[in-house]
């Protein structure tokens, strides 16, 4: 076992053993190292103000991803390389007369900067896409920065800085060293459980299936970290102490993706951004809505198992997954049980389960030929917002007739739940007959009673909800017509089959 | 596609040219400083806010034993530990600094705590024990009207008899709505760090748009004279009129901390904190009646403003001036009445924010135009061009001010043409037709913005040029910059006049010790008095080297002149940096200061006579957009603007002036929204609930160009405009998009839609628009 963290800080060797379970990453560089290049918006993830590039093996190669450090916990960076604003004008040094990074000099050029405070974490965002295997263009740069609020610019000359600076292949100082920073990776996973403190407050972080259970069976009372994306806000917002913690990044089992004709499995440490992928090919709207879960830096460090662990009405994987029958596995010791994932969920704040138990997979089963798919997310904003509603649908159709309907709503009750009232009431429905359509919508009535909050009214989310599964008739039927049909959405466009 | 237009000045050699922010480098690198950033000294505290969660009563009692005994808790401070005045208000003296007796609103700071570090400190503030004798709270406009509450008297202006004509008018309409307020969300939040020094003396960093405020603040808490005190500001991460009058109360308690404790003391809120404790834009309840002819023309205007202020007056009696000022917009209202009240509630106290009011009037007369062109079923163009400013006997504005200096016949008819508004008039008909849920909208709506302090003392800035013996120059002035680019503004003035290059002048951090007694810089009035003051001060010390020039070289003045860091006296040419030296050698003063002061403002409130503004800037926006009528969901899918910066300083950054300011104006209109629930407490105090714009929010097709200008017809700085404010309101185009796509949906029909425009308002709009077709299909 492993009594320090040990990560690469631009290339070089940082080994701690002196690590606060709840210390935070972006503490570590503006208090410990005094490295202010990084700064604080918001303290809770949502503004991209203290983004950083973390550097990580993915099948053997380095890949970088801007993450919020805020919310990121110290201990959590172990095996990984930190980069952050301060390390990028260094490159001056190794490359001569070359002063800037391309992202800096792209963003200096169109005038990308107005009070520069948001500033270092849009050049750390830009800086992973700098290196991202993906094509630079409007959609995807739009991605990218979702999670870096600007309040100055209006984001066209940040727009046009990473039009200009992301495509094409990486040449900065980075790249050059890649090997030798991958080497350093390679040799920094020694596969050792990692504990540091002790019984009393402690951070954790197994290295297998097998050490997690045992931990968490002798510590039930810990709290259980994946991407931190929400426990970091109970640390750094409502300031609460939690003096065990065991973070599960490092569990080789639970990184684990596996897929069939039939199904996706999906280990309970996969980020958004690395599920992403495989859960597209069930449908262009399931890609569509995990884009839309956060922001690029939430998606890096977030997983499909800790949006479901922590039991939210208003995530929103889980009405997906719910509509989709998905199942979850729970693991209690060397014990495990496989539930609809659907039950887990049994009241607002209460779900099915057990002290020591965790969530260590999650099955998806993928579409039959005869079963449509639709999905959406209603916020007031279209990226980086929570859902005021999601709604998710999965229609079996046969012959032109609903035979089966199962559709799942997000922000609508203390749960994700079911809408089992409207699934029967679309019961053999024509698709053709919109006429019948409406009556059927009536039935969201009965199944939901939605609350009034901040994002929307519960008049708003019920027509809303209406809305949604009207539209989603209305696809689904010219689709199966074969008519192209008019545009249905502002945003979110499926293309054309 | 994004578009832009960089527009240059031949005639000058740096100002009039696309040069960069003073800091971007430092920007891009992180090395930039902000307050938080500069190295703390030795034994430095940290401050964290405690307030009570109730909105209005009196405090029973105050136990803060648990704070004191909380790890690392160096002071607790309260009302009682302030030696001098308990109040950190711009003017009206109703603003504590801590609380003391009563609460008025959720989130009024009651005692502060000081301690090793941050972290520390806010666990210890939420250690205390606050018992409030609490009554009910008025939360909403409509709460504090109900109780005649205010915090300023009403404010009105009247031309003729408007009630009468708009009774006698061919065509009448009577209208409400809500206009939302809005939170700055600047990146940086409030911050400040006081330093004690010598005698008494302190030293206060501080995130300000207003330095000389913070040190009169410092000054009269501690009971000391203002000399004793020191305001820094090198630069804000954002402020948007948020740090105008709102950052002295957390300069005060850093100075009370550094007081009370001896040590340097910095207070820098928390996000959440920041937003629940510092004022917004006002939202306002907006009731109107108008009279107007066949063809659209306006007979008469009757228009009452009632604005939610908040538990104080802060700058609402400016802010709320100013509505007034720009209900009118671009538009002749030839008999009206302008009615503002100032109603106070139980909530945190509203303040600037860039439009500082004028967005609230203006987009009550864009809702005003498009009900129009509903209700007659004309283009909405039409009826807004109908009503321009015209010559003659239609320039005078309700409030007795000539419009001399109209340009927006030809502006907007300039932007008609450049965004195809007729042709795709056309198309969206065409589209709207056929389209079962998505329906599109058009609108192009123009903006008149006056500039200068409505506040007439408030229009003087002051400057110090010191030239070193090697050439180099050093300016200051009263101006802060917040990200707008003045400090490179005035650089290149300065550059400008001495005709060296821009890299020999370095701009230093705004000081009250370097310039006194300065204006906040706000009202978009930056460049245009602090350039001045600059230039003069420049021109003073100009004056000394061709005074010697002259002598020493036995020249006639006229041939002496300054370019390319040399100067030409008479046949010779001799580097800058050498004359600077033969200055010194001769005795000559190298250092001078500078002064403006705005001609021509004569405005008096209290007799509504006289003129408050210098000038006006122009500006038009075109905006489409799309709506699903399902959801209520929206997109802006392109937008076009032309706007008027005089001859542009710098191209540059006014583009970037006019884009942020545009894309601000819409996040107010559409995504950003406040809610408090009826306790009276902000639900929305975090990023994470309200929701400014992101990337993918700017139109992708986004084409943004300036007027081609012959310049500012009043003298400013090198026939400049201001344009820190203007662009906000282009945004309105947006919201008259979506109330022109929601009135597809029954012609005649004037939707009911409230601001912002979010999914919620915009489907409740759209359901009520196909109940009253419905209605009307019944007839």
């Amino acid at each position: 076992m492993r009594q320090s963290v040990k990560f690469l800080r631009d290339g070089e060797l940082v080994e701690l053993n002196n690590v606060e379970p709840n210390e935070t990453l972006l503490d570590y560089l503006r208090l410990r190292e005094g490295s202010c290049g990084t700064k604080e918006g918001c303290g809770e993830g949502d503004c991209g103000a203290c983004s950083v590039a973390i550097g990580s093996l993915k099948n053997g190669k380095l890949e970088y991803q801007a993450v919020n450090s805020c919310i990121q916990l110290l201990g959590m960076m172990d095996g990984k390389e930190i980069i952050t604003v301060d390390d990028l004008s260094k490159s001056s040094r190794a490359k001569g007369s070359q002063e800037l990074h391309p992202v800096q000099d792209a963003m200096l050029r169109h005038h990308g900067s107005q009070c520069g405070f948001c500033t270092p974490g849009i050049v750390m965002s830009l800086f992973t896409l700098y290196h991202a295997e993906i094509e630079a263009n409007r959609n995807t740069i739009n991605d990218q920065l979702a999670g870096n609020l600007c309040r100055c610019t209006g984001y066209r000359p940040i727009i046009d800085a990473a039009l200009e600076s992301c495509t094409g292949k990486a040449e900065d100082r980075f790249h050059e060293d890649a090997q030798v920073r991958t080497d350093k990776l390679n040799k920094l996973d020694d596969k050792e459980d990692l504990f540091i403190g002790d019984d009393a407050k402690f951070f954790a972080a197994p290295a297998s299936t097998k050490t997690l259970a045992s931990i968490y069976e002798k510590h039930p009372d810990a709290v259980i970290v994946a991407g931190a994306t929400d426990v970091g806000l109970w640390i750094t917002k409502q300031l609460r102490d939690l003096p065990k913690i065991i973070h599960i990044g490092r569990v080789a089992e639970l990184q684990k993706i596996t897929h069939n004709n039939d199904e996706i499995t999906i280990g309970a440490g996969v980020t958004y951004a690395n599920a992403k992928e495989i859960l597209a090919t069930i449908d262009p709207d399931v890609a569509e809505i995990i884009r839309r879960i956060g922001s690029t830096q939430v998606r890096a460090s977030g997983t499909i198992g800790g949006n479901i662990a922590n039991g939210s009405p208003i995530g929103d994987s889980p009405p997906l997954l719910i509509a989709l029958n998905a199942k979850l596995s729970l693991q209690k010791g060397t014990h495990s049980r496989e539930i609809d994932l659907e039950d887990f969920f049994i009241d607002y704040g209460k779900q099915d389960r057990k002290e020591g138990e965790f969530v260590s997979k999650i099955r998806v089963p993928k579409l039959s030929s005869n079963e449509s798919f639709r999905s959406y997310k209603i916020s007031k904003r279209f990226d980086q917002d929570i859902s005021a509603l999601l709604a998710a649908f999965r229609l079996t159709i046969d012959n032109g007739k609903i035979t089966q309907a199962r559709i799942a709503y997000g922000g609508m009750a203390g749960t994700p739940k079911r809408a089992e009232h409207t699934e029967k009431a679309l019961q053999g429905i024509d698709l053709n007959a919109s006429q019948t359509w409406e009556k059927a919508a009536q039935a969201l009535e009965q199944d939901f009673t939605p609350l009034s909050d901040m994002r929307a009214s519960a008049g708003y989310r019920i027509e809303a909800a209406k809305g949604l599964l009207i539209k989603a008739l209305h696809e689904i039927s010219n689709e199966k017509a074969g008519q192209q049909g008019n545009q249905t959405r502002v945003i979110g466009v499926r293309e054309a089959v | 596609m994004l578009h832009k237009s960089p527009v240059t000045n031949d005639s000058t050699a740096t100002v009039g040219k696309n040069n960069k922010h003073d800091s971007a480098e430092r920007h891009i690198k992180g090395t930039a400083l902000y307050i938080d950033d500069i190295r703390e000294p030795q034994g430095t505290v940290h401050l964290a806010p405690g307030y009570a969660q109730a909105s209005c009563g009196k405090i029973k009692s105050l136990d803060v034993s648990a704070v004191k005994s909380a790890p690392g808790v160096v002071a607790v401070l309260t009302a009682k530990d302030i030696p001098g005045v308990n109040d950190c208000s711009p003017a009206m003296g109703d603003d504590m600094i801590l609380a003391d007796g009563h609460i008025l609103f959720h989130g009024q700071v009651v005692f502060a705590v000081a301690a090793k570090s941050h972290l520390e400190a806010r666990k210890a503030a939420r250690l205390a024990k606050i018992e409030i004798d609490e009554t009910a709270p008025m939360v909403s406009v409509e709460d504090g009207l109900e109780k005649d509450a205010s915090v300023l008297p009403p404010y009105e202006f009247l031309r003729g008899s408007p009630d009468e004509m708009i009774n006698s008018s061919p065509n009448k309409i009577a209208d409400s709505f809500h206009i939302g307020g809005q939170e700055h969300f600047y990146l940086e939040g409030q911050i400040a760090m006081a330093i004690p020094g010598d005698d008494g003396e302190i030293l206060v960093h501080s995130s300000t748009q207003h330095p000389t405020e913070i040190q009169h603040t410092v000054a009269k808490m501690l009971g000391v004279q203002d000399a004793a005190v020191v305001c820094e500001c090198r630069r804000m991460g954002g402020a948007f009129g948020g740090k105008e009058s709102q950052a002295a109360q957390w300069a005060a308690l850093s100075a009370l901390a550094a007081y009370v404790t001896g040590r340097p003391a910095k207070m820098r809120l928390d996000r959440d904190d920041d937003m629940i404790m510092t004022g917004k834009r006002h939202d306002q309840a907006c009731h109107w009646q108008a009279g107007y002819d066949d063809q659209g023309k306006l007979t008469a205007v009757n228009v009452e403003f009632n604005s939610r202020c908040g538990c104080s007056a802060d700058l609402s009696l400016g802010v709320n001036d100013r509505t007034m000022f720009h209900a009118d917009n671009s538009y002749y209202y030839p008999q009206a009445r302008i009615l503002s009240r100032r109603v106070m509630t139980n909530t945190v106290s509203n303040t600037a924010f860039r439009g500082f009011g004028g967005p609230q009037g203006m987009v009550f007369s864009e809702r005003m135009m498009d009900t129009i062109a509903i209700k007659l079923g004309m283009d909405p163009l039409d009826v807004r061009k109908i009503n321009f400013y015209g010559d003659e006997d239609r320039d005078i504005t309700p409030f007795g001010m000539k419009v001399q200096d109209n340009i927006l016949d030809e502006l907007v008819s300039e932007l008609e043409n450049t965004s195809d508004y007729r042709n795709r008039r056309k198309e969206i008909d065409a589209f709207n037709e056929k389209s079962p849920f998505l329906k599109k909208g058009l609108a192009l709506n123009p903006v008149k913005f006056g500039i200068s302090f409505t506040l007439k003392h408030l229009n003087q800035a002051g400057a110090l040029v010191h030239v070193y013996t090697d050439g180099s120059v050093q300016v200051n002035h009263g101006g802060t910059e917040m990200g707008q680019g003045l400090y490179t503004k005035v650089a290149q003035v300065v550059a400008e006049e001495f005709g060296i290059d821009l890299e020999h002048v370095r701009i230093t951090a705004t000081k009250t010790d370097k310039v006194p007694n300065t204006a906040p810089t706000a009202a978009s009035s930056g460049s245009d008095m602090n350039g001045m003051a600059a230039k003069q001060a420049a021109e003073t010390i100009k004056n000394r080297l061709i005074d010697l020039a002259s002598k020493l070289y036995q020249v006639d003045k006229s041939t002496i002149s300054f370019a390319h860091n040399k100067v030409k006296i008479g046949d010779r040419e001799i580097a800058f940096a050498e004359l600077t030296q033969q200055a010194f050698l001769e005795r000559v003063s190298l250092s001078s200061t500078g002064y403006y002061a705005t001609p021509h403002i004569t405005w008096d409130r209290d007799t509504k006579d006289g003129r408050p503004f210098l000038y006006f800037a122009y500006g038009a926006c075109c905006a489409e957009v799309t709506i699903d009528t399902l959801t209520g969901e929206m997109k802006v899918d392109r937008v076009d603007i032309l706007h008027d910066v005089g001859k542009s300083l710098n191209p540059a950054i006014d583009i970037g002036q006019i884009e942020g300011g545009f894309v601000q104006g819409m996040g107010w209109l559409t995504t950003e929204e406040l809610v408090y629930d009826d306790q009276g407490r902000l639900r929305t105090h975090a990023p994470s609930t309200y929701k400014i714009p992101t990337a993918s929010d700017v139109p992708e097709d986004f084409r943004v160009s300036l007027w081609n200008s012959s310049g500012n017809k009043e003298d400013t700085i090198y026939r400049s405009k201001a344009v820190g404010e203007p662009p906000v309101m282009l945004a309105t185009a947006v919201f008259s998009a979506v109330t022109n796509a929601i009135a597809s949906l029954s012609p005649g029909q004037v939707p009911q839609i409230n601001t912002p425009a979010t999914p919620e308002n915009i489907l409740r709009s759209v359901q009520d628009m196909k109940q009253k077709d419905r209605t009307a299909g019944e007839e």
